[in-house]
């Protein structure tokens, strides 16, 4: 039997919303009627729109999706403007105050607390920019990810920003891949450091040479010289990867290389195989992780050459896997923080910015440095931070020495380096426990009160609400996770703790080693497994080999939890609250519906 | 004559019970299950971490959930649990103190 939501996406879906969505604004909230809200609330995700949970009713959470991070010049300013005006409610941050930008973990951005009545004109002004919020939610293509620095990164196997633009351009709106069984997450990298992160996406193309030519072709064609054999580039193909709902799997290969002008074919067979062979029953079974699970890649691949593609799908080329240095835990380049080299001369920027969360009026001021110093143009990467793109040498100390620069880093601490995290119950249904506020105190803490060996630089924590994921925990040095315990007697926030995950050339999830830390003794567990691990490695090990080589009760008597001087303010229910940080946090407190203008 | 029709949804991807479309049994809560299938402990101390279905027995309102143990950190899907009673349109939930006995 179809679930509720494929009931109500079979009433109205994909681009018709936006008329309902620009009337209900209109006519006010409350015009929505009370027995259609959940039904309109999952149809407007597909326009970019999340209703925040219980106690924040009438306020939305808006995502905009910028393909591969790619911020042109003036957009940035045009995100900024809107946060600022718009992004607003009855709860202020203790930490960000009001008004703020969240850059995501797939490289889109979150704003907060918008009222219904205020679409119409912040989609007419993300439009006139060459902004969009279509498909940034909902069961559909999402914001396609890459190597945020594509086309100018000086470490590039093939451009991808052109490939990315025709996928955008082909699925964004496209009737026929509109409406799929759940998410769809595509990842296109051309970079040899395994910045896409295509491991953990739905759909990923790697970037890989495969000898073409020789007279033949793959075509079947017989005749001809024989011609000279050349290595092209292109792309390996892989289906299936994700990390949500504890059943994290890395994306397999279907044995299949595309030259780049063949992508949108691929990627579009691929998406209708979804779309025709997904579970439409069971939403929890839903994603295209599942169907690979049961098919196995050779029957993906089968099913994709016999009904989806016309022409002969060519084996797998020579990948360049073994160069992957992103978030592998080791090497050079595990993220984009600093000053790197561009194809062109130029320079990139990577500034840190603490669990992704920036206030409207740093926004603002960063777009004005990056026309200053850059081209305008500002790029997002997956763990959270951003890029200033084309800087040139002779601007380069100035830029550096911008004060906004002290505060987002392009040398940062470790643990601020390293954070990323989810949302959590500040606005999410899901999340079990406070985090933005939270992963910052952690990092502060950390900063202040723990030193890594000298010859470690980078020490990934990522700290997600719940087992969704969002913050992709399971690849991290330190994984947190939300939970429960009882301390005393009572009910606390408590966090999960897994150890060792990374990407690179071999991806690995975290090992799930101690459960159940009450929320203050976190700190001091990290800080008693960095000094094992600091006491007992192996001279350059780094923290994921060393983890590797432990085992699960090992590992948990080295996270040996700890209450220590760090206090945290959030031990209690932040679910039950209707905003963690009000004075009056009850959900008796919480505040009514804005009134519409 | 047809009895009071009671509208039942899981939502936000499991996050929510609906009731009569409104949002009424939250994830993240503690519960005290009598739940031998679940895991050994005399209680279970389960964390609902997310519903996997709704249903009604009578005028019993009953879920089936994923969650863990806190006690022995056993995890997996329950058989059906009660969370309320609807009397007319109105929902009761069950106190979050009292122990749960897995129904079916």
């Amino acid at each position: 039997m179809p679930t509720d939501v494929e009931n109500w996406k079979s009433e109205v879906y994909g681009n018709e919303i936006r008329d309902h969505l620009f009337e209900f604004a209109e006519e006010g909230f409350d015009s929505i009627p009370d027995d259609e809200r959940d039904a309109w609330f999952e149809r407007f995700k597909w326009w970019g729109l999340y209703h925040q949970r219980n106690g924040q009713e009438g306020y939305f959470m808006m995502r905009i999706g910028t393909p591969n991070g790619v911020l042109e010049p003036g957009q940035l300013r045009t995100v900024g403007e809107i946060a600022d005006e718009y992004a607003r409610g009855p709860g202020t941050n203790p930490i960000f105050g009001d008004a703020y930008a969240d850059f995501t973990t797939r490289q889109s951005i979150q704003l907060h607390w918008i009222e219904l009545s205020d679409v119409p004109a912040i989609f007419e002004k993300l439009e006139e920019n060459g902004l969009s919020t279509q498909q940034a939610c909902g069961d559909s293509w999402r914001n396609i990810v890459g190597n945020p620095v594509a086309g100018k990164d000086g470490q590039e196997v093939i451009d991808a920003w052109p490939v990315i633009n025709e996928l955008n351009e082909t699925f964004k709106g496209n009737d026929d891949h509109s409406n799929l069984p759940r998410k769809w997450k595509v990842s296109v990298t051309g970079s040899a450091d395994g910045s896409g992160q295509g491991d953990i996406n739905d759909l990923a193309f790697e970037p890989a040479y495969k000898a073409v030519g020789g007279g033949g072709g793959g075509d079947g064609d017989e005749g001809g010289d024989e011609g000279e054999i050349e290595d092209a580039v292109g792309f390996n193909v892989r289906v299936g990867g994700g990390l949500a709902r504890n059943e994290p799997r890395f994306a397999r290969d279907i044995d299949v290389w595309v030259p780049p002008e063949r992508v949108p074919d691929v990627a579009g067979g691929l998406s209708a195989l979804f779309r025709d062979y997904g579970d439409r029953e069971d939403r929890y079974n839903a994603r295209v992780k599942f169907l690979v699970d049961e098919w196995g890649a050779a029957e993906v691949r089968e099913t994709l050459q016999e009904e989806y593609v016309d022409f002969e799908l060519e084996s797998a080329g020579r990948d360049v896997r073994e160069e992957y240095t992103y978030n592998a835990g080791e090497g050079e380049r595990n993220d984009l923080i600093g000053v790197h080299d561009q194809k062109n001369g130029e320079n990139f920027v990577g500034l840190n910015v603490l669990v992704g969360r920036m206030g409207a009026t740093d926004v603002l001021d960063l777009a004005d440095l990056a026309a200053e110093y850059g081209s305008g143009e500002v790029r997002l990467s997956q763990r959270q931070n951003v890029i200033v793109t084309d800087v040139p040498d002779d601007a380069l100390d100035e830029f550096l020495d911008e004060p906004l620069l002290k505060h987002y880093s392009p040398s940062p601490s470790p643990f601020m380096r390293g954070s990323v995290a989810c949302t959590g119950t500040e606005f999410c249904s899901l999340s079990i426990v406070e985090t933005k506020n939270r992963q910052v105190r952690f990092a502060r803490w950390l900063k202040a009160n723990v030193d890594l060996p000298t010859d470690v630089d980078e020490f990934h924590v990522h700290l997600s609400g719940c087992t969704a994921s969002c913050a992709q925990p399971q690849i991290a040095d330190v994984s947190l996770r939300g939970m429960k315990t009882r301390k005393d007697g009572d009910p606390v926030e408590a966090l999960d703790v897994g150890l060792g995950g990374g990407l690179g050339e071999n991806p690995q999830f975290a090992r799930w080693v101690t459960q159940r830390v009450p929320v203050d003794e976190v700190p001091g567990a990290i800080a008693n497994l960095v000094e094992s691990f600091a006491a007992e490695r192996d001279e350059g090990e780094s923290f994921r080999a060393f983890v590797a080589r432990h085992d699960d009760d090992e590992l948990d008597a080295f996270v040996d939890p700890e209450e220590t001087d760090y206090e945290d303010p959030m031990m209690h229910n932040t679910k039950r609250t209707w905003y963690p940080y009000a004075e009056n946090d009850s959900m008796e407190d919480a505040p009514s519906p804005p009134a519409d203008d | 004559m047809g009895g009071v029709t009671t509208r039942l949804r899981v939502l936000d991807d499991g996050a929510w019970i609906s009731v009569n479309d409104d949002r009424k049994v939250r994830v993240s809560e503690l519960w005290r299950l009598d739940a031998p299938d679940l895991c050994e402990c005399a209680l279970t101390d389960l964390v609902v971490e997310n519903f996997q279905s709704v249903g009604v027995d009578g005028s019993t309102v009953e879920v089936r959930v994923y969650g863990q143990c806190i006690a022995c950190g056993a995890a997996g899907t329950t058989g059906w649990i009660p969370v309320g009673r609807v009397r007319g349109s109105e929902f009761a939930e069950i106190d979050r103190s009292a122990v749960r006995r897995v129904r079916r």
